[in-house]
C-alpha cells in the first residue's frame, strides 16, 4: 500500500467536507472532555478517600456549659462520666485507638488543618471546640455499632462521624462524575451519528474514485482505508482539543475544589496523562469504528 | 476463458428474469460481439463475469473458477485481470491522461518506477501519443474512450469486458475505437464486447452472441448484427 497516496485521498476528503470535519472535531472534542473529566473526577475521589480514610476518626464530644443538647443541661461532663465512656470505648472490639482531647489540643489541631483559611479560623475562639474523645476505628465502614450506644451515655454532647461528612463530599463529586460521563455518552452518540454523515458525504464526493477502484481490483482495505483514516485523524484532531480543555478542567475545576475542601491531595500530572492518552485512543478509536460501520452501508464493495 | 453454465439471473426487485438458462463458452483470445435490445440482458451477463451480480441459478466460470467458489475478499483479485470499458468512459475529471491510466495502478499498490514504464507504453498503444498531459474535458470522446481502455489494459488483464463502447462516439471514430481493441485482442486478451452498433459488428465478423428477453437466440461465429434491427 502506497502510503502516499492513501494521504492524498485523505487530505482531499477531508477538505472536501471541510464543514463537516470541523463538526466532527468540535463534538469529538467536547465528548472526550467530558469524559476525560468524568474519569479525572473518579480518579480525585479514590485519592482523596485513600487519604482520608487513613485519617477518619469517630469525635465523641462531650457536654460543655455551651452545649445546645439539652441532655447536657449546660453542665460539664463530670470526670466519672469521662471516664464511664473511656471504659465502654475501650471494651469495643471495633476501636483501634481512643485518644482524649482537651479544648487547647482541640483548637490547635484546628488551626492546623485550616491553616490555609485564617478567616476561618479568626472566627473560632480557643473555647468554642469541647473536649472529646477522638477514636481511630479499625474499619471505618463499621461506625454504626460504635456511634449508637455512645449517643444515650450521659455526659456525651455529640457524636459526629467524619465519614458522615466526607460522604456528602463525595456523594457531590459522584454526581458531577456521572453528569459528565452521561453528557459524554449523549455526545458520544452525536459524534457517531456525525462520523456517519461525514463519511457517506464523503464516499458520495469519492463515489466515481471508489467505482474505478472497485473495478480495476483495489483490495477492500485499500478502498476503505482513506475514509477510516478520515475518521480517526478527526477523531485523534478531537482528542487533542479535548486534551487541552482536561488540562483546564484539572486546573479550573478539580485543584480549586480539592482547595476549598482542604485537601493535601492534588490529581498528578501522571494520572491527568493517563487520562488524556485513554480519551484520545477513545476518540480515534470511536471515529475508526464509525466510519468503518457507516462504509459498509454507504461503499459497495 | 468464460462459461455460462446454465446461467439464470433473476433481480429481487423483477419478476421477469433478466438471463434465462445462458449456457455459452468463450475461449482464450476470442472476440464476442454481444448483441440484442436494450434490456435484453447484456450488461447483467458483463456483471455476472465482475462477479458484480450473482447468479440466481448456475454458474459462472472465468479462468477456470466457478464465481460462486471465489470468496468476497478474494474478488478484486478477479478484477485484477478483467479490464472494464464503459460507454461513458468513467474517467477522473481532475486527473490527466498519464494519471488516470496510472491510477488503476496505484490503487493496486504497484510501485512508481513500474508505473512510470508501463503506463507511457500503454498511452501509445491505444494512440495517444503525445497527449498524455491532456485533461479530460480537453479531448474528444473517441479519445476519452482511449484512455478508458488503456486504463483497462494497464495491467495486462485475461479478458476486456466492453459495455457499448462507441455509444457515445461518432461512427468514424468508432472504427479507430474498434482497432484498438482488435489490437488489444491480438496480443492474446479475451474481448466481450457488448453492442447495439450494426455497422461495425457488420464490418468486423466476429463471432456474434445475440440476447433476447434474456435468452440466447443466436450463436454464431463470423455473424452479423441481424436482419431484426
Amino acid at each position: 500500500m502506497r502510503a502516499q497516496f492513501v494521504l492524498q485521498e485523505i487530505w482531499i476528503g477531508l477538505r472536501r467536507n471541510l464543514t463537516m470535519t470541523i463538526s466532527l472535531v468540535i463534538t469529538v472534542a467536547i465528548a472526550m472532555a467530558l469524559f476525560g473529566t468524568g474519569l479525572l473526577i473518579r480518579n480525585q475521589v479514590s485519592v482523596s478517600k485513600d487519604y482520608w480514610y487513613d485519617k477518619i476518626e469517630v469525635s465523641v464530644f462531650l457536654c460543655a456549659k455551651t452545649s445546645s443538647n439539652p441532655a447536657c443541661r449546660k453542665q460539664d461532663a463530670t470526670q466519672q462520666q469521662k471516664d464511664d465512656i473511656k471504659a465502654t470505648l475501650e471494651k469495643m472490639p471495633q476501636v483501634a485507638k481512643v485518644e482524649y482531647e482537651t479544648r487547647e489540643q482541640a483548637y490547635a489541631r484546628f488551626k492546623d488543618r485550616f491553616e490555609s483559611n485564617p478567616s476561618f479560623v479568626n472566627s473560632t475562639r480557643p473555647g468554642d471546640i469541647p473536649d472529646s474523645f477522638r477514636i481511630r476505628l479499625k474499619d471505618p465502614q463499621q461506625y454504626k455499632g460504635v456511634v449508637e450506644p455512645l449517643i444515650s451515655k450521659a455526659g456525651v454532647d455529640q457524636v459526629i462521624n467524619e465519614q458522615e461528612i466526607l460522604k456528602k463530599f463525595f456523594k457531590i463529586l459522584n454526581g458531577l462524575q456521572w453528569a459528565a460521563l452521561l453528557i459524554a455518552l449523549f455526545q458520544v452518540v452525536a459524534a457517531v451519528l456525525l462520523v456517519g454523515n461525514t463519511v457517506r458525504l464523503s464516499a458520495f464526493n469519492r463515489r466515481r474514485e471508489t467505482g474505478i477502484m472497485r473495478l480495476v481490483g483495489a483490495s477492500n482495505t485499500y478502498i476503505q482505508m482513506p475514509f477510516i483514516l478520515e475518521g480517526a485523524i478527526a477523531g485523534l484532531i478531537g482528542g487533542l482539543f479535548a486534551a487541552i480543555l482536561l488540562v483546564f478542567s484539572k486546573t479550573l475545576l478539580l485543584d480549586r475544589l480539592a482547595g476549598q475542601m482542604q485537601f493535601t491531595t492534588q490529581l498528578s500530572w501522571g494520572a491527568v496523562l493517563a487520562v488524556i492518552v485513554l480519551s484520545i485512543c477513545f476518540g480515534v478509536l470511536l471515529c475508526a469504528v464509525a466510519s468503518f460501520l457507516t462504509l459498509r452501508r454507504y461503499l459497495k464493495i | 476463458m468464460i462459461h455460462f453454465d446454465n446461467v439464470t439471473k433473476v433481480y429481487k426487485t423483477q419478476n421477469r428474469p433478466a438471463l434465462q438458462h445462458v449456457n455459452v463458452g468463450i475461449e482464450k483470445g476470442e472476440f464476442l460481439f454481444l448483441v440484442g435490445p436494450s434490456g435484453s440482458g447484456k450488461s447483467t451477463f458483463l456483471r455476472l463475469i465482475l462477479k458484480e451480480e450473482r447468479p440466481s441459478q448456475g454458474h459462472v466460470h472465468v479462468a477456470g473458477k466457478d464465481l460462486s467458489r471465489i470468496s468476497n475478499w478474494k474478488v478484486p483479485h478477479l478484477r485484477r485481470r478483467i479490464g472494464c470499458v464503459f460507454q461513458d468512459f468513467r474517467l477522473l475529471p481532475n486527473k490527466n491522461v498519464f494519471e488516470n491510466v496510472a491510477f488503476a495502478l496505484e490503487v493496486i499498490g504497484k510501485p512508481r518506477r513500474f508505473i512510470n514504464k508501463v503506463v507511457p507504453e500503454v498511452v501509445d498503444l491505444v494512440g495517444l501519443e503525445g497527449k498524455a498531459h491532456r485533461m479530460p474535458n480537453e479531448l474528444s470522446g473517441g479519445e476519452q474512450q482511449r484512455v478508458a481502455i488503456a486504463r483497462a489494459f494497464v495491467n495486462r488483464p485475461m479478458i476486456l469486458l466492453a459495455d457499448e463502447p462507441t455509444g457515445n462516439i461518432d461512427p468514424a471514430t468508432s472504427i479507430g475505437i474498434m482497432k484498438v481493441l482488435d489490437r488489444i485482442n491480438r496480443t492474446g486478451t479475451t474481448v466481450v464486447m457488448a453492442t447495439h452498433d450494426a455497422a461495425i459488428v457488420d464490418a468486423f465478423r466476429k463471432r456474434v452472441v445475440e440476447l433476447e428477453d434474456g435468452r440466447v437466440v443466436r450463436d454464431q461465429s463470423r455473424g452479423v448484427y441481424g436482419q431484426a434491427y
